[in-house]
This record gives C-alpha cells, structure tokens and sequence, in this order.
C-alpha cells in the first residue's frame, strides 16, 4: 500500500490518555472517539488535519492504557498511519489487530519536520520525504503478519481460518 | 541454556520444545480479563467475528469496575452489554454491583489468578498479576475477543531484565517507593517489549501487597510484564485462595537477561513522580513546596488493606487539611468490609475523608473526584500524564499511601516524618 499526507509532528512519550482522554470513553462508537483525536496534545488538532493526513511521534508512542479506543479514533479521524522512533508494546499490537498501519523509523523522525509530506511504500519499505527527495528504508513486515493485514485485521483473520 | 520464568511459562503454555525472546509463538491463555471500557469493543469484535460460545466460560473475567456505579447513561449502557453477553455466556467470574472490585485488586484476592498462570487482559495493568509469579500482560480489546474465542494468542517471547535489589527498606518506604525508583531510574521505556523480573534480599520479604504495586507498574516502564519468582510469601498469599493447581516456577541459575540492574535499597526515602511522567521521580525531601487540592487513596497499585492500614496509621487522630479533599477508595469489597472491622474507616471519616465505593473512575478521570483547571492532587495510582485525573491544566503526583496520608493533613506534599 501506497499512503501519501502531510505529516503532524508531536513529541515522545505521546501516552494514550492524550491521544483519547478516559472522559471520553463511555463509548466506543469510531466517529464519537475521532471527534477527540489527540486532543490533549493538541485541542485543536481535528480542526486542523486533513484525511490522509499522517502522525509523527518520537518514542514511546502510545503508552498508558490498553485502550483500543487510541488506534480507533486516529482511524476513524481518517489518519492514514502512524510513525514514531518506537511504540509502546499495547498500542503496537492494538494498530495492527485494527489495521492501522503503523511504522517505526528513527531516522526518518529526526529528518522531517510538522507540516512536511511523505510518501510511504509499505510493500518496498521505503519512506520519501517529498520535499527533499529523501528516501528512508523502513523494515518489512512479517509474512504471518501480512496475511493478518491482509485479511482486514487480527478478527477477520480468525474468521477466515 | 537455561530460561527465565517469563520463558518458562510461556513455553508451558505453547506444545514447543524450545523458546527464546523475540520468538512469535501461539499460547494458551489460563484467564482472559475485559471490563466496562474494554469488554464492549471485545464482544462485538467476538460477535463480528461469528463468535458463538467462548472458549471456557470458567476462563473468562469480566470485571464492571471502570465508570461504575455508572456515571452517566453511556456508561451504563456499556455495563448492560457486558452484562447480557456474561449472561448469555454462562461467565463464572463476572462481577459488578456490591460484588465488584477493582479487578487487579479483586482477582488474585479470589484466587481467580495464580501462579505458573498465563493471563492476558484488555486493561493494561494486567501485568499486577506478576507478583504471585504468573506471566501476565496488558492487551486490546480485539486480543481479548481473539483469546475468548479460541483460548489462545500469539504472543512475541520478551528478553527479561533483572532487577536485584538489596538492603532494608527504611520507615515508610513501600514497594511504590521501589517501583517509582525504579522507572524514574529506567524511564517510561526502560523496559519497553522486555519482562522485569524483580529478585534479591529487599524481595525475598517484601509483602504480597507490595510486590502487586511494583508489578502493577512495570507497564510505566514500558514493560510487557513484570514477574515475581514466587516463595513461601506466594504460597501462604495463594494456600487459603486457590481453588485449582497451580505451579510455581523459577529461572534457571544459566538463564540469559538482556540486562542486570542492582539497587541498593536501604538508602532510599519515599519517592514522588511530578507531573506528567510516572517517570519524573523525585525523592520526598527534594519536593518544595507543593500545594494540593486532593488527596486520593486507593486504585489497582495502592488500595489494599495494608495500604489502607497505613493510611490509618497517619490519618488516626488527624484531620485533612481544610482545603483539600481526601478521597480513599478501598479496592475491593472485602477490603471495604475489613477496613469497617477494623475501625480504619471510622479513622478516614475522623479526618474528613471522603470514603468511595470500589471504583477506578477516580484514577482515569472518569468520576468520583475529577480535579478542575489548576487543581493538583497527590495520588496513590500509577499515572500522572496530562488530563489523567480531570482537566488537561491539572496535575498529578504519584506516590505511596504513607506520602498521600500525610499530604492531605498537611495541604502539601509532605513526608510522614514531617507530622
């Protein structure tokens, strides 16, 4: 798959409580949860993005709670995926069981700034910075792992098997 | 080579004959735990899925602790349908009502975990379970609906750091004091994707009740669990609460750890995480000054009764200081009912403390004592990131009973010592 947006840059440590705030979680309806995108890291950011757009973090990002409400509402906010130097362990798992895709890059983080657009090729592996041309290789993901993607998602995949 | 106990019951639960971290590997999965926020998406992922019947009704916890008593009519709504799917499910461990408690308080005080056991949760502080020397670790809701529709998961085999700690715990210092030391040493990622295995001298007689505070969180390392090889302290918290076999395990003396870490804790003084990092660790005696609008004793890390008796010891012929709140919220109903018993509550309400049902509404800013834009609370719960408790403007401070009692007496982050 080919995501191409403008990227949104936050810092470490982005935990899951700034992501989608518990006040919010007396439902788990998508469209509800993206209304409250990221907003305690940055209260106007759904005013702001665009569909397609892509988040950017530094490390860690994700950590805090188990919450699936997290890869939910950046889905249904239309972000198309997510990068970060690292994940927390729970959200890594969470993007891929809901299909949002997710990537990890230290050297692409440090290379881009807020604003900047990406072209990401997860078939090749590869991240271009579209302003400069630059090229970031990203590792591959995991056969198993492919077919759960392409499956539409960990539940999905049960069903098929 | 030898394994660590992380590997050794992963590798228990799997028809392997060899294991090794980084591994990928499908497991059996011994309990599966949801609650009000996170068994909702569950169901509906299980149904979505074509789910029938879950894999073993007698496996499956569903714990309504979060938004209850329900705050508002969505809450309520989510508790309802938890409720028909553990009706119509016939699942053993369901609770809500006067029989709830915070889960990671309520299950191993059931017996419902226990050692040698491989437990997943949709809540990240699943990995509290560690401390009777089970694998436990925190998930999504879909992992949940996964494990209750086929009693197993794929699980990616963690490096094990070690942790030996040494030296007698001064007056005061708690398994919190240990643990925030600990992450404030580390980091939020310190540990991130590994297994924390917490041994040495300081361990060997650390009580049950704080050994649950410090694998409670390990996940604020990052961790992916955190284990306790379990001793005679497992054996005599488990004796009188197991209702199966269960088996203790051990690391072999060869077994491989990414990493070693001594702590040498006999020097240590109770410790305080600013906001808002539970990383942000600062020793009582370098707190300042620090006003605080609320005091909140309870949670899944700090609401047991021995945290409680504590509390009391501090708070018995005291008041909290007018202008704060004092809020204890014993974790489960039997604590609830001891502390009765034991006069501890009459001690709370002597000091003007506000005494709430078993609930974790207060520790995620869901209710049951939200702070408001500027307001600052000492908290005895297990993250302080920004808008955790309330208002994206608050503040939380992370600490130890000891350190949340004597605060609300004197209206400022305070030391015990200090009274």
């Amino acid at each position: 798959m080919i995501f191409r947006g403008k990227v949104w840059k936050f810092g470490d440590n982005i935990d899951t409580d700034a992501i989608i705030p518990a006040r919010y979680l007396n439902t788990s309806d998508p469209a509800e949860l993206a209304k409250h995108c990221m907003e305690d890291a940055d209260p106007a950011f759904m005013s702001k993005m665009k569909p397609g757009d892509i988040i950017i973090g530094g490390e860690n990002f994700g950590c805090g709670s188990s919450r699936e409400h997290a890869p939910i509402a950046i889905k249904a906010a239309g972000i198309s995926c997510v990068g970060a130097k690292s994940f927390a362990r729970i959200f890594y798992r969470n993007s891929f069981n809901m299909g949002l895709p997710i990537f990890e890059s230290r050297l692409l983080v440090d290379a881009i700034s807020q604003g900047d657009e990406i072209e990401i090729d997860s078939v090749k592996g590869a991240i271009t910075v579209c302003g400069s041309g630059e090229v970031f290789a990203i590792s591959p993901i995991p056969p198993f792992m492919e077919k759960l993607i392409a499956d539409g998602g960990l539940m999905k995949h049960l069903a098929r098997k | 080579m030898g394994y660590t106990i992380t590997e050794k019951i992963l590798l228990a639960h799997t028809d392997l004959k060899d294991i090794a971290p980084g591994q990928l590997i499908n497991a059996r999965v011994d309990i599966a735990l949801g609650n009000d926020i996170t068994a909702p998406i569950a169901i509906r992922e299980f149904r979505a899925a074509g789910g029938k019947k879950v894999f073993n009704r007698e496996k499956i916890a569903l714990v309504l602790d979060h938004f209850t008593p329900n705050k508002d009519i969505s809450s309520a709504q989510q508790c309802k349908a938890v409720r028909e799917f553990a009706v119509e499910q016939g699942i053993v461990h369901f609770y809500e009502g006067g029989q709830v408690g915070v889960e990671h308080a309520l299950l191993p005080e059931k017996g419902i975990v226990l050692p040698g056991d491989l437990v997943i949760g949709a809540d990240s502080h699943t990995c509290t379970y560690g401390a009777l020397g089970a694998f436990a670790t925190g998930v999504g809701s879909t992992d949940l609906a996964a494990a209750m529709l086929e009693g197993e998961l794929w699980f990616k085999v963690p490096a094990s750091i070690k942790f030996i700690i040494f030296g007698k715990l001064q007056k005061w210092v708690s398994g919190k004091d240990l643990i925030l030391h600990i992450i404030g040493r580390i980091g939020v990622d310190g540990a991130l994707y590994q297994a924390m295995e917490f041994t040495g001298e300081t361990i060997s007689s650390l009580p049950m009740a704080d050994r649950l505070s410090m694998a409670n969180m390990a996940i604020e390392a990052g961790a992916k669990n955190g284990i306790f090889p379990p001793d005679e302290i497992t054996a005599e918290y488990v004796k009188p609460r197991a209702k199966r076999p269960c088996k203790f395990y051990s690391s072999d003396p060869d077994a491989v750890y990414a990493e070693v870490m001594e702590i040498d804790a006999s020097k240590l003084e109770p410790q305080v995480a600013f906001p808002h990092l539970p990383s942000n660790v600062r020793g009582i005696s370098d707190v300042g000054q620090v006003r605080i609008d609320q005091s909140l004793i309870g949670s899944c890390t700090n609401g047991r009764i021995e945290d409680l008796r504590v509390a009391a010891q501090i708070l018995k012929s005291r008041k909290a200081a007018p202008h704060v709140r004092l809020i204890v919220v014993p974790a489960t109903p039997l604590i609830y009912r001891q502390a009765l018993e034991e006069g501890l509550l009459d001690i709370f309400m002597e000091a003007q403390a506000i005494i709430s049902p078993p609930s974790c509404g207060a520790c995620l800013g869901g209710h049951l004592g939200i702070l408001a834009e500027g307001e600052r609370a000492v908290a005895t719960t297990n993250r302080n990131f920004v808008g955790r408790m309330g208002h994206p403007q608050s503040e939380v401070y992370l600490a130890s009973p000891a350190v949340a009692a004597a605060s609300a007496v004197l209206g400022r982050l305070a030391s015990p010592d200090e009274l």
